[in-house]
């Protein structure tokens, strides 16, 4: 228990996510991860990109722990989360905000129930959930929509909601798999500051992505991987190699 | 605990109103179930209950003793007839008692009987059967017997009741066994609907940090929520259906029929009972199993 309130308490520490040499085979043959390093600090924005089925979704399930690798280490914080007990794994992922590419909202909650949810699974006093609900709404800019369900919103505001309910438990880690893959260049691009503002703040972003233009343009560390090997990892990176 | 209960309470009854077409549905058929199988609990309820009726009326032996035959004599035969296995009990009536019974059998027609200068009514032993089937044993027993004059025992009228009770018996189980088949395709398909539904929201609940039972308890409750309300429906139609039958079956009906039906309060409290506890389990059972491939961890 000393380990687990280190994995998701500590701020300290320099090196937040630390994957060594990391292998995860479907069935024998599929390959996911092969051998892989990964080092990410905290306060880190990255960018994950490579093709199809090259291996990053196998990498963000592993660190959400809903995979276990067949070799090789997964420390958070210090702490092997391959280690967690089944109990442990809720509160760990309470650590993580996660965005996703087709928005992952309740249908059948409104807004403010959607980014609420986030906060009763913690067990927030309702008090303090009225209260915050609209500061996280207000911080992804839409204010207005507490009533609303999800589908009377745009895509764009419907993602606002999702990073809103992602940041709700003060999250270390942001994983954002895909998050413009539906949305249009200039709603991509507010996303993407949102983000950005998210990252300044001291959260760590890790984004999946296939959009060259974004990865292009804010000139982030960048980490490719091709079928299961880590092939690229830059510091200032675009979303092809420099030849 | 108590928090999480009244939580997942709120959120379940929020989510039935919410998500109203996919709850009706749900409701309908459980409810549509629970009738079918209530009817059918009826039916062969009263069934069993008429055929009970009839087998008791034919369930005896009767032996006609001749009229030399003494009271020492008979007393040996109905302690004889008594130690069968198959016999329930015997009991003697005289041929004065008989004919009193005769005229109240006759009612205000009884002065007929008046113009009777001698009794023309043999001496009688009742024997009533444990069992219907063994009547043909026990009847043969005693024809054997000295000082009988005849035996009667309706052998073809039982055979005949007997007959159709397992007629019925067979084709009790085979609707029975139909109705859960179909119950359970159909209500299977609905949680299947329903699973699919949910599949995204549960994957979504998981890594957003939820446990287990904080993302079951609502499911649960909604689950439990329909049931419930599903049994409620399908008992006030079948007690209301069953009420008008046994009403218009007493006014219309009872010349007909020599036996009544199963009384009408009974029958409902059986109905409540049988339709709470089979409308929960269907719920609750039913979001357990659509939610178990989605929560293993």
């Amino acid at each position: 228990m000393a380990d687990f309130y280190l994995l998701v308490h500590y701020i300290g520490e320099k090196i937040l996510i630390d994957f060594n040499n990391v292998t995860k085979i479907y069935d024998g043959e599929n390959v996911g991860l092969v051998n892989a390093n990964i080092h990410i600090d905290k306060g880190e924005f990255v960018f994950l990109v490579g093709a199809t089925g090259s291996g990053k979704t196998t990498f963000i399930n592993l660190l959400l722990r809903e995979l276990r690798p067949d070799s090789g280490e997964i420390l958070i914080n210090g702490v092997d989360i391959n280690k967690l007990s089944n109990r442990e794994i809720p509160q760990y992922r309470r650590a993580i905000g996660t965005v996703f590419q087709n928005y992952g909202l309740f249908p059948n909650k409104t807004i403010f129930e959607n980014v609420a949810f986030a906060m009763e699974v913690v067990h927030t006093t309702p008090r303090t959930i009225r209260r915050q609900v609209p500061q996280l709404l207000a911080l992804v800019g839409i204010p207005e929509k507490a009533d609303n369900f999800p589908k009377e919103l745009s895509g764009g505001q419907q993602q606002r909601v999702a990073i809103a309910r992602a940041l709700a438990n003060n999250p270390q880690i942001v994983i954002a798999d895909e998050p413009t893959g539906n949305l249009d260049p200039a709603t991509s691009l507010e996303i993407m500051h949102l983000l950005e503002d998210i990252n300044k703040h001291g959260t760590t972003v890790i984004m999946v992505t296939h959009d060259p233009e974004i990865v292009n343009k804010l000139k982030k560390r960048v980490i490719e991987i091709d079928q299961g090997h880590i092939v690229r990892d830059d510091k200032q990176g675009g979303y092809v190699a420099n030849v | 605990m108590f928090r999480n209960a009244s939580y997942s309470l709120k959120q379940a009854s929020k989510q039935i109103w919410r998500n109203k077409v996919m709850s009706v549905a749900s409701t309908f058929v459980i409810t549509a179930m629970l009738f079918v199988l209530g009817l059918f609990f009826m039916l062969t309820a009263n069934v069993n209950m008429a055929t009970e009726g009839v087998k008791e009326q034919f369930n005896t032996v009767e032996v006609f003793l001749l009229d030399k035959t003494s009271m020492a004599e008979s007393l040996k035969m109905q302690k004889s007839i008594q130690a069968m296995d198959e016999v329930d009990s015997v009991v003697y009536i005289t041929k004065d008692e008989a004919l009193l019974n005769f005229k109240i059998r006759f009612g205000e027609n009884s002065y007929l009987l008046d113009g009777l200068t001698e009794n023309p009514l043999p001496n009688s032993l009742r024997v009533t059967l444990n069992d219907l089937e063994k009547g043909e044993i026990v009847a043969e027993v005693c024809r054997t017997m000295d000082g009988v004059e005849d035996v009667r025992y309706y052998a073809t009228e039982v055979n005949k009741i007997l007959e159709i009770t397992s007629v019925l018996e067979k084709v009790a189980l085979v609707i029975a066994g139909l109705l859960l088949i179909t119950s359970m395709i159909v209500i299977s398909n609905t949680i299947k609907i329903t699973v699919e539904s949910r599949k995204d929201e549960i994957t979504i609940m998981k890594y957003i940090g939820a446990t287990r039972w904080f993302i079951r308890g609502p499911m649960l409750c909604e689950g439990i929520i329909i049931g419930f309300i599903s049994s409620l429906i399908a008992f006030g139609i079948s007690s209301a259906l069953y009420i008008k039958i046994v009403d218009s079956f007493a006014t219309r009906l009872m010349l007909l029929a020599s036996t009544t039906l199963v009384d009408a309060q009974y029958m409902i409290i059986s109905l409540g009972i049988i339709f709470v506890v089979l409308g929960i389990s269907i719920g609750a059972v039913g979001s357990i199993i659509s939610m178990r491939r989605y929560l293993k961890a």
